[in-house]
């Protein structure tokens, strides 16, 4: 795990200040208690802990790395770990690869006290103007930005606005997806932006300009307000079918263990943010082919002697890429969908999901919220199996390997379960 | 209604589409299926002109900038008023809802005209957001069952003599006037505040805009299995003590 391998060395901590060292050493002990109790990791209390006593540590413990930033709505904490694999090609990389990406859990990572050169670091899409003020990042990575857990989160034209009110002093290249308008809005201010061409499937928060609030005109792949004159820059980089085309129309076949489009999207990022440090598209390439599963995400697991591929689908957005991404009918899908407070509570965006995508497949509905799927789904026409559990859809299914597809917490459910 | 198919309009998809809005156009496109009428759905952009000869209109919620966007845009292309006066039906949720009134709040903080077809005006609440699910018992003149859903809002909509409210709630803050009631109604237009999908918790009142656009006082029966289901769910979860 890319994690684990910037454990403490000790180096690093020698050298910091003395509140620092106190409050690197007191997060270390929160942490280990937390760990001990059975509460997971203890990163995230480690970190409040440490922060507590020393509210700049975030910032010192940056100050001899060099930072990068991934935020997006999807794919940060795959495209956080594609940029790091490329990264150990130029040197030691220290990340929050288990996607601890508030303050807390972003300081616990770094305080983990190692040589790195680099911190690659997820950041939620709420912080990113504050970790990006402590940590003076060299490059930032904007992926993409849409609708997601809307009973608690700004809303998404607004998240645009403050990206782009925090980030337009930073020194940091900023490497963005033109291919988004809001994403572009935020970027657009900033000093050095590298454009990439990543695509973008998900389209309905962006039919109004982020500028003037023109209707967007979106033929095909690009996308201009007639209004304003707000239109999608030119890209440095682009994803082009299964190829990254670099600045100078060098094309490199992307292989990926990852499956879908997204990935190709976040891999061609990923170079993008690499040639920012030296590191060629052909070497980053091949080192992101060495990465098969993040925090459980595409994970095929043998759970009743059965194959199951386990897929994150936490918003519309995600919802969209994962469907474009699975086997063809007949191939038995699952779907558990819940709403406790990590998922949000609301579960009105199951209506913004094309769950009609799903003709053909057997679908077996479970989760906290299986009801409101089962409506979601009659209303789509499909044929579906309301079941109590894993095991029950697993028994009912026919032949051949399961597509899981689940959101936050369900995710997390199913992972426990298969693991016994 | 025209003669050959009933005629849903979905008002604003590219402004007012946020929270599952979706839904209610899905599910009276469905319930409309299952009693075999033929239905068309026209869904309306915001440099598009509403068309007049509608059935029924649904118009959705949305984020602050939108719903100024939509509220202007609606105010001069004219097409959902001239259909109002024509006796179309017309559901509006949250923003939509705001926008069906005389005014409300803008995001620039300004008092923003909204097209005056229900009579009531929506201020800017000053405590916390409304954010929960919601239960409500409909206003006994329209033969309903109990209304559930989710709602999330900072408007707080004051009612006029021209309008009854819509619900009572029993759970949750609806208008947020703190007397109670939920949403607005006259003749065949509405207003609630429970968001994006209602209709998929609550498809008696998809098939009373059916109702209404067919001018029939009942409908052949269609299978309402999963959304009992998930009625009982949520109300059991609703009142169910903290």
């Amino acid at each position: 795990m890319a994690g684990t391998e910037s454990e403490p060395t000790g180096a690093r901590d020698a050298s910091l200040p003395a509140r620092a060292k106190i409050a690197v050493t007191a997060g270390k002990v929160a942490a280990a208690v937390s760990r001990k109790a059975g509460r997971g990791s203890g990163s995230v209390i480690g970190g409040k802990v440490a922060l507590r006593l020393d509210p700049d540590l975030l910032a010192t413990l940056a100050d001899h790395l060099d930072v990068v930033l991934v935020s997006a709505t999807n794919g940060k904490t795959t495209t956080t770990r594609l940029i790091a694999e490329a990264l150990r090609a130029a040197g030691p990389v220290v990340s929050n690869a288990l996607g601890a990406n508030m303050p807390a859990g972003i300081t616990s990572a770094l305080a983990g006290g190692s040589e790195a050169r680099f911190g690659v670091i997820e950041v939620d899409e709420k912080y990113l103007a504050g970790v990006a003020r402590d940590t003076r990042p060299k490059a930032i990575a904007l992926l993409n930005l849409s609708r997601d857990q809307l009973d608690r989160a700004a809303e998404t034209r607004m998240m645009a606005e403050k990206w782009r009110e925090g980030l337009q002093d930073t020194e940091a290249v900023v490497i963005a997806n033109a291919d988004d308008p809001l994403v572009t809005w935020a970027a657009s201010s900033c000093k050095k932006v590298v454009w990439v061409a990543a695509g973008q499937a998900w389209k309905e928060d962006a039919w109004s300009c982020p500028a003037c609030g023109g209707v967007m005109q979106r033929p095909g792949d690009d996308w201009f307000c007639q209004e304003c004159g707000f239109r999608r820059p030119n890209p440095h980089w682009a994803l082009q079918g299964t190829h990254v085309i670099d600045p100078q129309r060098g094309a490199w076949p992307i292989q990926l263990q990852l499956p879908g489009r997204a990935n190709l999207a976040n891999a061609t990022s990923s170079a993008a943010v690499a040639a920012v440090f030296g590191v060629s598209p052909q070497v980053a390439l091949e080192r992101m082919r060495g990465v098969s599963a993040v925090a459980g995400r595409y994970d095929v697991v043998q759970y009743q002697g059965r194959d199951i591929r386990l897929l994150l689908a936490k918003n519309p957005a995600g919802w969209l890429e994962t469907f474009s991404l699975i086997d063809g009918p007949p191939t038995p899908v699952v779907l558990s969908v819940n709403a406790l407070d990590a998922d949000g509570t609301d579960t009105s965006w199951l209506w913004d999901v094309d769950y009609e995508r799903l003709a053909g497949h057997p679908v077996f509905v479970l989760g906290q919220r299986k009801l409101d799927l089962a409506v979601r789904l009659e209303v789509a026409g499909l044929q579906f199996h309301v079941v109590d559990s894993l095991e029950q859809a697993v028994r009912m299914a026919p032949p051949g390997r399961i597509e899981a597809i689940a959101n936050y917490t369900a995710f997390q459910q199913l992972r426990k379960v298969v693991a016994g | 209604m025209s003669e050959s198919s009933l005629r849903v309009v979905w008002v604003y998809p590219d402004l007012l589409s946020t929270y599952g809005d979706r839904g209610n156009a899905l599910v009276v496109e469905r319930r409309a299926r299952q009693r075999h009428l033929n239905v068309t759905r026209i869904d309306v952009r915001s440099d598009q002109s509403v068309p007049t000869s509608g059935d029924i209109y649904l118009i959705g919620g949305g984020e602050d900038r939108p719903q100024r966007l939509a509220a202007e845009r609606l105010r001069n292309d004219t097409g959902l008023v001239r259909a109002a006066e024509n006796g179309a039906i017309i559901l509006g949720v949250c923003a939509g809802f705001q926008i069906l009134g005389h005014e409300f709040v803008n995001d620039l903080g300004q008092r923003e005209p909204g097209l005056g077809l229900l009579d009531v005006w929506t201020t800017r609440g000053e405590g916390e957001r409304c954010v929960g699910d919601v239960l409500a018992d409909v206003d006994p003149q329209l033969g309903l069952p109990q209304l559930t859903g989710f709602e999330n809002h900072q408007g707080v909509t004051h009612l006029g003599q021209g309008v009854k409210p819509l619900a009572r709630v029993t759970a949750g803050r609806g208008n947020g006037t703190g007397d109670g009631t939920e949403g607005a109604w006259r003749d065949t237009v509405f207003g609630t505040y429970l968001h994006g999908p209602v209709l998929a918790r609550n498809p008696a009142v998809a098939d009373m805009l059916l109702k209404l656009a067919l001018d029939v006082n009942a409908l052949p029966p269609a299978d309402t299995t999963w959304y009992d289901a998930l009625r009982a769910e949520r109300i059991a979860a609703t009142t169910r003590p903290a």
